[in-house]
Protein backbone atom coordinates (compact mmCIF):
# COMPACT_ATOMS: atom_id res chain seq x y z
CA UNK A 1 0.00 0.00 0.00
CA UNK A 2 1.03 3.35 -0.62
CA UNK A 3 2.27 5.01 2.13
CA UNK A 4 1.14 8.24 2.89
CA UNK A 5 1.57 8.31 6.86
CA UNK A 6 4.40 11.00 6.92
CA UNK A 7 1.94 13.52 6.24
CA UNK A 8 0.19 13.13 9.61
CA UNK A 9 2.92 15.46 11.44
CA UNK A 10 1.15 18.38 9.61
CA UNK A 11 -2.14 17.90 11.24
CA UNK A 12 -2.13 18.51 14.57
CA UNK A 13 -5.11 17.67 15.83
CA UNK A 14 -4.88 13.73 14.89
CA UNK A 15 -2.52 13.99 18.07
CA UNK A 16 -4.57 13.44 20.64
CA UNK A 17 -6.46 10.93 22.53
CA UNK A 18 -10.29 11.18 23.25
CA UNK A 19 -11.68 9.55 25.89
CA UNK A 20 -7.75 8.20 26.68
CA UNK A 21 -7.48 6.46 23.43
CA UNK A 22 -5.88 7.91 20.60
CA UNK A 23 -8.02 9.49 18.21
CA UNK A 24 -8.93 7.66 15.19
CA UNK A 25 -10.83 9.92 12.84
CA UNK A 26 -12.77 8.40 10.29
CA UNK A 27 -15.39 11.04 10.16
CA UNK A 28 -13.44 12.59 6.75
CA UNK A 29 -16.97 12.60 4.21
CA UNK A 30 -18.02 14.96 6.44
CA UNK A 31 -15.01 17.54 7.47
CA UNK A 32 -11.57 16.76 6.64
CA UNK A 33 -8.89 17.89 8.95
CA UNK A 34 -6.83 20.65 7.97
CA UNK A 35 -2.94 20.74 7.60
CA UNK A 36 -0.34 23.45 9.54
CA UNK A 37 -0.05 24.66 6.33
CA UNK A 38 -3.77 25.97 6.01
CA UNK A 39 -4.02 26.37 9.68
CA UNK A 40 -1.46 29.03 9.33
CA UNK A 41 -2.31 30.66 5.68
CA UNK A 42 -5.23 31.77 7.46
CA UNK A 43 -3.44 32.80 10.71
CA UNK A 44 -0.85 35.22 8.77
CA UNK A 45 -3.82 36.84 7.03
CA UNK A 46 -5.19 37.70 9.97
CA UNK A 47 -1.81 38.85 11.36
CA UNK A 48 -0.35 40.55 8.84
CA UNK A 49 -2.73 41.42 6.19
CA UNK A 50 -6.12 41.31 6.99
CA UNK A 51 -8.02 43.98 5.31
CA UNK A 52 -11.14 44.31 2.97
CA UNK A 53 -10.43 42.94 -0.84
CA UNK A 54 -10.94 45.12 -4.55
CA UNK A 55 -11.64 48.19 -2.45
CA UNK A 56 -8.64 49.76 -0.38
CA UNK A 57 -5.79 51.10 -2.54
CA UNK A 58 -3.32 50.72 0.74
CA UNK A 59 -0.74 48.20 1.14
CA UNK A 60 -2.78 45.97 3.41
CA UNK A 61 -5.76 45.76 0.44
CA UNK A 62 -3.46 45.16 -2.12
CA UNK A 63 -2.37 42.01 -0.64
CA UNK A 64 -5.19 40.86 0.39
CA UNK A 65 -7.07 41.20 -3.09
CA UNK A 66 -3.60 39.69 -4.41
CA UNK A 67 -3.89 36.64 -2.27
CA UNK A 68 -7.42 36.34 -2.70
CA UNK A 69 -7.88 36.18 -6.33
CA UNK A 70 -4.13 33.64 -6.35
CA UNK A 71 -6.46 31.66 -4.44
CA UNK A 72 -9.16 31.47 -7.23
CA UNK A 73 -6.30 30.56 -9.65
CA UNK A 74 -4.83 27.87 -7.75
CA UNK A 75 -8.46 26.53 -7.64
CA UNK A 76 -9.02 26.56 -11.25
CA UNK A 77 -5.69 24.81 -11.88
CA UNK A 78 -6.66 22.34 -9.54
CA UNK A 79 -9.88 21.37 -11.08
CA UNK A 80 -8.21 21.93 -14.65
CA UNK A 81 -10.52 24.96 -14.99
CA UNK A 82 -9.61 26.95 -18.79
CA UNK A 83 -9.91 30.26 -16.39
CA UNK A 84 -9.76 31.32 -13.20
CA UNK A 85 -12.50 33.55 -13.44
CA UNK A 86 -14.84 30.76 -13.90
CA UNK A 87 -14.33 29.69 -10.10
CA UNK A 88 -17.12 31.68 -7.91
CA UNK A 89 -16.23 31.62 -4.19
CA UNK A 90 -19.25 30.15 -2.35
CA UNK A 91 -19.73 29.26 0.96
CA UNK A 92 -20.09 25.12 0.61
CA UNK A 93 -21.50 22.62 -1.99
CA UNK A 94 -24.64 23.39 -0.67
CA UNK A 95 -25.22 27.29 -1.68
CA UNK A 96 -23.26 26.39 -5.02
CA UNK A 97 -26.21 24.05 -5.96
CA UNK A 98 -28.54 26.50 -4.49
CA UNK A 99 -26.75 29.58 -6.71
CA UNK A 100 -27.46 27.55 -10.34
CA UNK A 101 -30.75 26.50 -9.12
CA UNK A 102 -32.15 30.52 -8.02
CA UNK A 103 -30.14 31.61 -11.14
CA UNK A 104 -29.69 29.65 -14.12
CA UNK A 105 -32.59 27.32 -13.89
CA UNK A 106 -34.71 29.64 -12.58
CA UNK A 107 -34.01 32.43 -15.29
CA UNK A 108 -34.03 29.20 -18.31
CA UNK A 109 -36.77 26.47 -17.08
CA UNK A 110 -39.90 26.77 -18.02
CA UNK A 111 -42.85 24.79 -16.95
CA UNK A 112 -43.13 21.59 -18.25
CA UNK A 113 -39.24 21.03 -18.27
CA UNK A 114 -37.47 18.19 -16.24
CA UNK A 115 -34.63 17.75 -14.08
CA UNK A 116 -33.06 14.48 -13.99
CA UNK A 117 -31.34 13.70 -10.50
CA UNK A 118 -30.09 10.43 -9.09
CA UNK A 119 -31.93 8.41 -6.00
CA UNK A 120 -28.20 8.76 -4.15
CA UNK A 121 -28.10 12.46 -3.80
CA UNK A 122 -27.42 14.60 -0.95
CA UNK A 123 -30.34 16.35 0.23
CA UNK A 124 -28.39 19.43 -1.26
CA UNK A 125 -28.82 18.03 -4.62
CA UNK A 126 -32.56 17.33 -3.62
CA UNK A 127 -34.19 19.77 -2.02
CA UNK A 128 -33.06 23.49 -4.36
CA UNK A 129 -34.89 21.23 -6.97
CA UNK A 130 -37.87 20.48 -4.71
CA UNK A 131 -37.82 24.30 -4.10
CA UNK A 132 -37.23 25.54 -7.73
CA UNK A 133 -40.56 23.14 -8.49
CA UNK A 134 -42.71 25.08 -5.98
CA UNK A 135 -42.33 27.70 -7.93
CA UNK A 136 -42.50 26.59 -11.51
CA UNK A 137 -44.24 23.40 -12.42
CA UNK A 138 -40.99 21.51 -13.59
CA UNK A 139 -40.52 17.34 -13.41
CA UNK A 140 -38.30 16.23 -11.67
CA UNK A 141 -36.73 12.60 -12.75
CA UNK A 142 -34.36 10.35 -11.37
CA UNK A 143 -31.63 7.72 -12.33
CA UNK A 144 -32.46 4.37 -10.17
CA UNK A 145 -30.00 2.83 -7.78
CA UNK A 146 -28.70 -0.72 -8.51
CA UNK A 147 -28.38 -3.14 -5.61
CA UNK A 148 -24.83 -2.67 -5.76
CA UNK A 149 -25.37 0.43 -5.52
CA UNK A 150 -24.46 2.05 -8.77
CA UNK A 151 -26.19 4.03 -11.49
CA UNK A 152 -28.48 2.11 -13.30
CA UNK A 153 -27.83 3.74 -16.28
CA UNK A 154 -29.94 1.34 -18.97
CA UNK A 155 -32.65 3.50 -19.87
CA UNK A 156 -30.72 7.04 -19.53
CA UNK A 157 -31.69 7.58 -23.19
CA UNK A 158 -35.52 7.53 -22.46
CA UNK A 159 -35.04 9.45 -19.00
CA UNK A 160 -33.09 12.34 -20.46
CA UNK A 161 -36.32 12.92 -23.23
CA UNK A 162 -37.27 16.59 -22.28
CA UNK A 163 -34.65 16.81 -19.80
CA UNK A 164 -32.93 20.66 -19.28
CA UNK A 165 -30.68 19.65 -16.74
CA UNK A 166 -28.77 16.59 -15.03
CA UNK A 167 -27.53 17.16 -11.60
CA UNK A 168 -25.56 14.28 -10.09
CA UNK A 169 -23.00 13.38 -7.18
CA UNK A 170 -19.79 12.40 -8.76
CA UNK A 171 -19.09 10.56 -5.28
CA UNK A 172 -21.70 9.26 -3.53
CA UNK A 173 -21.01 10.39 0.20
CA UNK A 174 -23.30 7.16 1.30
CA UNK A 175 -21.96 4.09 -0.77
CA UNK A 176 -18.64 5.46 -2.06
CA UNK A 177 -19.47 4.63 -5.50
CA UNK A 178 -17.76 7.20 -8.05
CA UNK A 179 -20.18 7.78 -11.41
CA UNK A 180 -19.08 7.74 -14.88
CA UNK A 181 -19.73 11.29 -15.08
CA UNK A 182 -18.23 11.85 -18.37
CA UNK A 183 -20.63 9.14 -19.84
CA UNK A 184 -23.80 10.87 -18.87
CA UNK A 185 -22.62 14.28 -19.35
CA UNK A 186 -21.90 13.22 -23.04
CA UNK A 187 -25.54 12.04 -23.19
CA UNK A 188 -26.67 14.59 -21.44
CA UNK A 189 -25.02 16.73 -23.58
CA UNK A 190 -26.30 14.89 -26.92
CA UNK A 191 -30.20 15.67 -24.96
CA UNK A 192 -29.63 18.77 -25.41
CA UNK A 193 -29.02 19.03 -21.63
CA UNK A 194 -26.59 20.83 -18.76
CA UNK A 195 -24.73 18.81 -16.44
CA UNK A 196 -24.23 19.77 -12.51
CA UNK A 197 -22.36 17.34 -10.87
CA UNK A 198 -21.97 17.90 -7.09
CA UNK A 199 -18.10 16.97 -6.72
CA UNK A 200 -18.16 17.64 -2.63
CA UNK A 201 -17.11 13.70 -2.25
CA UNK A 202 -14.52 13.58 -5.52
CA UNK A 203 -12.57 16.63 -5.43
CA UNK A 204 -10.74 16.11 -1.95
CA UNK A 205 -10.26 12.28 -2.77
CA UNK A 206 -9.33 12.20 -6.20
CA UNK A 207 -7.70 14.62 -9.51
CA UNK A 208 -11.03 16.04 -11.61
CA UNK A 209 -10.87 17.46 -14.50
CA UNK A 210 -14.08 19.61 -15.68
CA UNK A 211 -12.71 19.95 -19.22
CA UNK A 212 -12.37 16.06 -19.56
CA UNK A 213 -15.67 15.92 -17.84
CA UNK A 214 -17.18 18.57 -20.33
CA UNK A 215 -19.99 19.30 -17.65
CA UNK A 216 -21.30 22.94 -17.46
CA UNK A 217 -21.04 23.81 -13.32
CA UNK A 218 -19.28 21.87 -10.96
CA UNK A 219 -20.05 21.76 -6.95
CA UNK A 220 -18.00 21.85 -4.60
CA UNK A 221 -16.83 22.45 -0.31
CA UNK A 222 -13.39 23.17 1.12
CA UNK A 223 -13.70 22.15 4.38
CA UNK A 224 -13.78 18.58 2.91
CA UNK A 225 -10.20 18.91 1.38
CA UNK A 226 -8.33 20.30 4.33
CA UNK A 227 -10.12 23.66 3.70
CA UNK A 228 -11.14 25.95 6.06
CA UNK A 229 -15.31 25.75 6.46
CA UNK A 230 -17.21 28.83 5.04
CA UNK A 231 -16.08 28.46 1.71
CA UNK A 232 -17.24 26.32 -1.60
CA UNK A 233 -16.64 26.54 -5.28
CA UNK A 234 -18.74 26.69 -8.22
CA UNK A 235 -17.47 26.77 -11.60
CA UNK A 236 -19.05 27.16 -14.41
CA UNK A 237 -18.39 28.04 -17.91
CA UNK A 238 -18.07 31.27 -18.63
CA UNK A 239 -20.54 31.81 -21.41
CA UNK A 240 -23.04 30.33 -18.70
CA UNK A 241 -22.09 32.65 -15.88
CA UNK A 242 -22.25 35.66 -18.31
CA UNK A 243 -25.90 34.83 -19.14
CA UNK A 244 -26.80 33.68 -15.55
CA UNK A 245 -28.78 36.55 -13.33
CA UNK A 246 -26.87 37.48 -10.54
CA UNK A 247 -27.53 35.54 -7.11
CA UNK A 248 -27.38 37.97 -4.30
CA UNK A 249 -27.28 41.61 -4.77
CA UNK A 250 -25.24 44.47 -2.76
CA UNK A 251 -21.73 45.64 -2.64
CA UNK A 252 -18.76 44.13 -5.21
CA UNK A 253 -21.47 42.24 -7.63
CA UNK A 254 -21.87 45.51 -9.87
CA UNK A 255 -20.71 47.79 -11.85
CA UNK A 256 -22.39 51.19 -11.57
CA UNK A 257 -24.96 51.28 -9.23
CA UNK A 258 -27.76 54.36 -9.60
CA UNK A 259 -30.80 55.27 -7.49
CA UNK A 260 -33.20 52.77 -9.49
CA UNK A 261 -30.84 50.45 -11.26
CA UNK A 262 -27.41 49.22 -11.23
CA UNK A 263 -25.07 47.36 -14.21
CA UNK A 264 -23.69 44.19 -12.41
CA UNK A 265 -19.91 43.65 -12.28
CA UNK A 266 -18.41 40.45 -15.25
CA UNK A 267 -17.33 37.26 -13.59
CA UNK A 268 -16.50 36.24 -11.05
CA UNK A 269 -17.84 39.23 -8.96
CA UNK A 270 -21.01 39.27 -10.43
CA UNK A 271 -21.41 36.57 -8.13
CA UNK A 272 -19.52 37.61 -5.08
CA UNK A 273 -21.70 39.88 -3.60
CA UNK A 274 -20.83 41.71 -0.26
CA UNK A 275 -17.58 41.00 1.65
CA UNK A 276 -16.44 37.46 0.63
CA UNK A 277 -15.14 35.04 2.77
CA UNK A 278 -11.43 36.22 2.45
CA UNK A 279 -9.46 34.45 4.89
CA UNK A 280 -11.83 30.79 4.02
CA UNK A 281 -11.05 31.50 0.12
CA UNK A 282 -6.93 32.43 0.94
CA UNK A 283 -7.02 29.14 3.20
CA UNK A 284 -8.43 26.76 0.35
CA UNK A 285 -5.66 28.40 -1.71
CA UNK A 286 -3.02 26.87 0.96
CA UNK A 287 -5.07 23.54 0.87
CA UNK A 288 -4.79 23.16 -2.43
CA UNK A 289 -1.08 24.20 -2.58
CA UNK A 290 -0.79 20.92 -0.11
CA UNK A 291 -3.05 18.58 -1.77
CA UNK A 292 -1.30 19.04 -5.10
CA UNK A 293 2.17 18.75 -2.99
CA UNK A 294 0.78 14.99 -1.89
CA UNK A 295 -0.81 13.99 -5.46
CA UNK A 296 -4.09 13.32 -6.20
CA UNK A 297 -3.15 10.38 -7.95
CA UNK A 298 -1.73 9.22 -4.62
CA UNK A 299 -4.22 10.63 -2.82
CA UNK A 300 -6.81 8.16 -4.71
CA UNK A 301 -4.26 5.21 -4.83
CA UNK A 302 -4.10 5.27 -1.28
CA UNK A 303 -7.96 5.86 -0.89
CA UNK A 304 -8.34 2.69 -3.25
CA UNK A 305 -5.79 0.84 -0.75
CA UNK A 306 -7.06 1.60 2.27
CA UNK A 307 -10.83 1.19 1.01
CA UNK A 308 -10.06 -2.10 -0.12
CA UNK A 309 -8.31 -3.44 2.79
CA UNK A 310 -11.07 -2.04 5.43
CA UNK A 311 -14.03 -3.33 2.92
CA UNK A 312 -12.40 -6.69 3.04
CA UNK A 313 -11.59 -6.96 6.85
CA UNK A 314 -15.03 -5.36 8.18
CA UNK A 315 -16.50 -8.24 6.16
CA UNK A 316 -14.68 -10.47 7.91
CA UNK A 317 -16.99 -9.75 11.12
CA UNK A 318 -20.25 -11.86 11.46
CA UNK A 319 -23.42 -9.90 10.54
CA UNK A 320 -22.19 -6.87 8.92
CA UNK A 321 -23.25 -5.73 5.69
CA UNK A 322 -21.65 -3.10 3.73
CA UNK A 323 -24.06 -0.70 1.41
CA UNK A 324 -22.12 -0.20 -1.97
CA UNK A 325 -20.27 -2.75 -3.91
CA UNK A 326 -19.37 -0.59 -6.52
CA UNK A 327 -16.16 -1.42 -8.19
CA UNK A 328 -15.33 2.02 -9.17
CA UNK A 329 -15.57 3.79 -4.98
CA UNK A 330 -13.45 6.04 -2.85
CA UNK A 331 -13.36 4.79 1.03
CA UNK A 332 -16.95 6.37 2.25
CA UNK A 333 -17.79 3.14 3.68
CA UNK A 334 -21.35 2.71 5.21
CA UNK A 335 -22.55 -0.51 6.91
CA UNK A 336 -24.53 -2.08 9.74
CA UNK A 337 -24.49 -4.72 12.18
CA UNK A 338 -27.33 -6.57 12.98
CA UNK A 339 -28.84 -6.30 15.71
CA UNK A 340 -26.67 -3.07 17.10
CA UNK A 341 -28.12 0.08 15.91
CA UNK A 342 -25.98 2.75 14.25
CA UNK A 343 -26.28 5.12 17.10
CA UNK A 344 -25.30 2.87 19.24
CA UNK A 345 -22.31 1.73 17.37
CA UNK A 346 -21.31 4.98 16.83
CA UNK A 347 -21.43 5.95 20.77
CA UNK A 348 -19.10 2.50 21.22
CA UNK A 349 -16.97 3.58 19.26
CA UNK A 350 -16.26 6.72 20.09
CA UNK A 351 -16.06 5.33 23.83
CA UNK A 352 -13.15 4.47 22.11
CA UNK A 353 -11.80 7.45 20.63
CA UNK A 354 -13.10 6.48 17.31
CA UNK A 355 -15.14 9.24 15.24
CA UNK A 356 -18.02 7.76 12.54
CA UNK A 357 -20.85 8.67 11.60
CA UNK A 358 -23.69 7.12 12.18
CA UNK A 359 -27.84 8.55 10.53
CA UNK A 360 -29.00 9.17 7.45
CA UNK A 361 -26.27 10.80 6.08
CA UNK A 362 -28.64 13.63 4.63
CA UNK A 363 -29.47 11.02 1.64
CA UNK A 364 -32.92 9.60 3.27
CA UNK A 365 -34.18 8.75 0.03
CA UNK A 366 -31.45 6.42 -0.66
CA UNK A 367 -31.98 5.05 2.64
CA UNK A 368 -35.58 4.07 1.80
CA UNK A 369 -34.03 2.59 -1.64
CA UNK A 370 -31.97 0.01 1.06
CA UNK A 371 -35.11 0.14 3.33
CA UNK A 372 -32.15 1.03 6.27
CA UNK A 373 -33.59 3.92 8.56
CA UNK A 374 -29.37 4.99 9.35
CA UNK A 375 -26.04 3.05 8.61
CA UNK A 376 -22.54 3.76 10.05
CA UNK A 377 -20.18 5.08 8.13
CA UNK A 378 -16.43 5.12 8.11
CA UNK A 379 -14.79 7.30 5.72
CA UNK A 380 -11.21 7.25 5.09
CA UNK A 381 -8.74 9.86 3.73
CA UNK A 382 -4.74 9.76 2.82
CA UNK A 383 -3.82 10.19 6.79
CA UNK A 384 -5.65 7.49 7.83
CA UNK A 385 -3.21 4.41 8.20
CA UNK A 386 -3.60 0.60 8.16
CA UNK A 387 -3.54 0.25 11.65
CA UNK A 388 -6.65 2.27 12.30
CA UNK A 389 -8.39 -0.31 10.47
CA UNK A 390 -7.49 -2.74 13.15
CA UNK A 391 -8.80 -1.38 15.84
CA UNK A 392 -12.18 -0.25 14.18
CA UNK A 393 -12.55 -3.91 13.98
CA UNK A 394 -11.82 -4.55 17.24
CA UNK A 395 -14.12 -2.08 18.54
CA UNK A 396 -16.53 -3.15 16.42
CA UNK A 397 -16.59 -6.13 17.55
CA UNK A 398 -16.82 -4.60 21.44
CA UNK A 399 -20.02 -3.56 20.26
CA UNK A 400 -21.18 -6.91 19.60
CA UNK A 401 -20.27 -8.46 22.22
CA UNK A 402 -21.93 -5.76 24.26
CA UNK A 403 -24.77 -6.57 22.89
CA UNK A 404 -24.54 -9.91 23.92
CA UNK A 405 -23.78 -11.39 20.34
CA UNK A 406 -20.80 -13.75 20.03
CA UNK A 407 -18.10 -12.62 17.62
CA UNK B 1 -16.03 1.69 32.04
CA UNK B 2 -19.44 4.01 31.66
CA UNK B 3 -20.01 1.97 28.18
CA UNK B 4 -21.85 -0.45 30.56
CA UNK B 5 -23.21 1.96 32.73
CA UNK B 6 -24.97 3.02 29.59
CA UNK B 7 -25.78 -0.52 28.27
CA UNK B 8 -26.96 -2.22 31.10
CA UNK B 9 -28.36 -5.60 30.77
CA UNK B 10 -32.10 -4.53 31.50
CA UNK B 11 -31.48 -1.87 28.40
CA UNK B 12 -30.38 -4.91 26.01
CA UNK B 13 -33.08 -7.37 27.10
CA UNK B 14 -35.93 -4.58 26.58
CA UNK B 15 -34.16 -3.50 23.33
CA UNK B 16 -33.92 -6.97 21.96
CA UNK B 17 -38.06 -8.28 23.84
CA UNK B 18 -39.65 -4.88 24.04
CA UNK B 19 -42.33 -5.16 25.68
CA UNK B 20 -45.73 -4.10 24.72
CA UNK B 21 -45.00 -4.01 21.11
CA UNK B 22 -47.24 -3.97 18.55
CA UNK B 23 -50.69 -1.83 17.51
CA UNK B 24 -53.84 -1.66 19.29
CA UNK B 25 -56.65 -1.01 17.04
CA UNK B 26 -56.97 1.96 15.03
CA UNK B 27 -59.81 3.85 16.29
CA UNK B 28 -57.43 4.26 19.44
CA UNK B 29 -55.81 7.24 20.23
CA UNK B 30 -51.88 7.34 18.40
CA UNK B 31 -49.19 9.56 18.41
CA UNK B 32 -46.19 9.44 16.27
CA UNK B 33 -42.53 10.98 16.66
CA UNK B 34 -39.40 10.69 14.88
CA UNK B 35 -36.00 12.25 15.56
CA UNK B 36 -35.21 14.04 12.32
CA UNK B 37 -31.27 14.03 12.86
CA UNK B 38 -31.47 10.31 13.38
CA UNK B 39 -34.64 8.97 12.16
CA UNK B 40 -35.73 7.26 14.93
CA UNK B 41 -39.54 6.60 15.45
CA UNK B 42 -42.22 5.69 17.46
CA UNK B 43 -45.97 5.38 17.25
CA UNK B 44 -47.59 5.34 20.52
CA UNK B 45 -51.17 4.14 21.14
CA UNK B 46 -52.65 4.31 24.63
CA UNK B 47 -56.11 3.89 26.40
CA UNK B 48 -57.45 5.50 29.30
CA UNK B 49 -60.47 4.11 30.90
CA UNK B 50 -63.29 6.11 32.27
CA UNK B 51 -61.54 6.72 35.16
CA UNK B 52 -58.33 8.24 33.86
CA UNK B 53 -56.53 5.14 33.98
CA UNK B 54 -54.11 3.74 31.50
CA UNK B 55 -55.78 0.71 30.53
CA UNK B 56 -53.59 -0.17 27.76
CA UNK B 57 -50.34 1.00 26.20
CA UNK B 58 -48.40 -0.31 23.23
CA UNK B 59 -45.65 0.97 20.74
CA UNK B 60 -43.65 0.55 17.84
CA UNK B 61 -40.73 2.25 16.49
CA UNK B 62 -37.46 1.27 14.79
CA UNK B 63 -34.11 3.33 16.43
CA UNK B 64 -31.37 2.77 18.79
CA UNK B 65 -31.26 0.62 21.79
CA UNK B 66 -31.83 3.98 24.17
CA UNK B 67 -35.00 4.68 22.40
CA UNK B 68 -36.69 1.56 22.08
CA UNK B 69 -35.63 0.27 25.50
CA UNK B 70 -36.37 3.58 27.09
CA UNK B 71 -39.99 3.61 25.14
CA UNK B 72 -40.35 -0.30 25.97
CA UNK B 73 -39.87 0.56 30.02
CA UNK B 74 -41.83 3.33 29.86
CA UNK B 75 -45.00 1.39 28.91
CA UNK B 76 -44.09 -1.07 31.91
CA UNK B 77 -43.81 2.04 34.59
CA UNK B 78 -47.32 3.45 33.26
CA UNK B 79 -49.65 0.56 32.46
CA UNK B 80 -52.37 0.37 34.94
CA UNK B 81 -51.28 3.57 36.72
CA UNK B 82 -53.95 6.59 36.84
CA UNK B 83 -53.33 9.66 35.02
CA UNK B 84 -52.02 11.89 37.91
CA UNK B 85 -49.55 8.74 38.79
CA UNK B 86 -48.03 9.05 35.05
CA UNK B 87 -47.48 12.54 34.71
CA UNK B 88 -45.20 12.18 38.27
CA UNK B 89 -43.56 9.37 36.06
CA UNK B 90 -43.30 11.42 33.24
CA UNK B 91 -41.78 14.61 35.30
CA UNK B 92 -39.52 12.42 37.23
CA UNK B 93 -38.12 10.25 34.31
CA UNK B 94 -37.17 14.05 32.12
CA UNK B 95 -35.61 15.10 35.72
CA UNK B 96 -33.31 11.80 35.83
CA UNK B 97 -32.24 12.35 32.21
CA UNK B 98 -31.82 16.16 32.21
CA UNK B 99 -30.82 16.20 36.20
CA UNK B 100 -33.41 19.71 36.39
CA UNK B 101 -36.59 19.29 39.01
CA UNK B 102 -37.71 16.54 41.28
CA UNK B 103 -37.43 12.81 41.40
CA UNK B 104 -41.03 12.58 43.30
CA UNK B 105 -41.82 8.50 42.67
CA UNK B 106 -39.88 5.52 42.56
CA UNK B 107 -38.28 4.67 39.00
CA UNK B 108 -37.75 1.01 39.71
CA UNK B 109 -36.69 -0.47 36.41
CA UNK B 110 -36.05 2.90 34.39
CA UNK B 111 -33.06 3.55 36.48
CA UNK B 112 -31.22 1.84 34.70
CA UNK B 113 -31.49 4.51 32.34
CA UNK B 114 -29.84 7.04 34.00
CA UNK B 115 -26.53 6.40 32.71
CA UNK B 116 -27.74 7.96 29.67
CA UNK B 117 -27.06 11.22 31.28
CA UNK B 118 -23.69 11.28 30.64
CA UNK B 119 -23.84 11.33 26.73
CA UNK B 120 -25.71 14.90 26.15
CA UNK B 121 -26.38 13.81 22.62
CA UNK B 122 -28.30 10.47 23.32
CA UNK B 123 -30.80 11.79 25.74
CA UNK B 124 -33.14 12.95 22.73
CA UNK B 125 -32.98 9.00 21.63
CA UNK B 126 -34.28 8.31 25.76
CA UNK B 127 -37.00 11.22 25.51
CA UNK B 128 -38.81 9.91 22.13
CA UNK B 129 -40.91 7.82 23.60
CA UNK B 130 -42.06 9.78 26.16
CA UNK B 131 -41.94 12.84 24.17
CA UNK B 132 -45.09 11.11 21.93
CA UNK B 133 -46.90 10.18 25.49
CA UNK B 134 -47.09 13.49 26.86
CA UNK B 135 -48.79 15.10 23.62
CA UNK B 136 -50.85 12.03 23.40
CA UNK B 137 -51.82 12.56 27.14
CA UNK B 138 -52.55 16.39 26.46
CA UNK B 139 -54.45 15.67 23.17
CA UNK B 140 -56.47 12.56 25.02
CA UNK B 141 -56.95 14.75 28.43
CA UNK B 142 -58.44 17.63 26.39
CA UNK B 143 -60.90 15.71 24.32
C1 LIG C 1 -22.17 14.38 -1.93
C2 LIG C 1 -22.35 15.60 -1.10
N1 LIG C 1 -22.97 16.67 -1.62
C3 LIG C 1 -23.13 17.79 -0.93
C4 LIG C 1 -22.69 17.92 0.36
C5 LIG C 1 -22.93 19.20 1.08
O1 LIG C 1 -21.77 19.83 1.42
P1 LIG C 1 -21.79 21.15 2.31
O2 LIG C 1 -22.50 20.77 3.57
O3 LIG C 1 -20.38 21.48 2.52
O4 LIG C 1 -22.55 22.18 1.55
C6 LIG C 1 -22.03 16.86 0.94
C7 LIG C 1 -21.54 16.96 2.33
O5 LIG C 1 -21.95 16.37 3.25
C8 LIG C 1 -21.86 15.67 0.21
O6 LIG C 1 -21.25 14.61 0.74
Amino acid sequence: MIDLSRYRKDFPILNQTVKGRPLIYLDNAATAQKPLQVIGTVDQYYREYNSNVHRGLHTLSERATRAYEKAREKVARFIHAPRSEEVIFTRNTTESINLVAYTWARKFLKAGDAILLTEMEHHSNLVPWHLLREEKSIELRFIPVTPRGELDLQHLKQLLDGVRLVSVTHMSNVLGTINPVEVITEEAHAAGAKVLIDGAQAVPHMPVNVQDIDCDFYAFSGHKMCGPTGVGVLWARAEILRDMPPFLGGGEMIHEVHLNHSDYADIPNKFEAGTPNIAQAIGLGAAVDYLSRVGMENILQHEQEIGALAIEKLKSIKGLRIFGESEKRGAAISFEIEGVHPHDIATILDEQGIAIRAGHHCAQPLMRKFNVQSTARASFYFYNVPEEIDILVDALKTAKRLFGYVT
Amino acid sequence: MSLDALYQEIILEHYKNPRNFGKLDESRAKAHYENPSCGDQIDLQIVLNDDMVVEDIRFQGRGCAISQASASLMTEAVKGKPLDEVQKIIESFTSLMTGEGEITVELGDLEALEGVKKFPVRVKCAMLGWTALKSLLERETKS
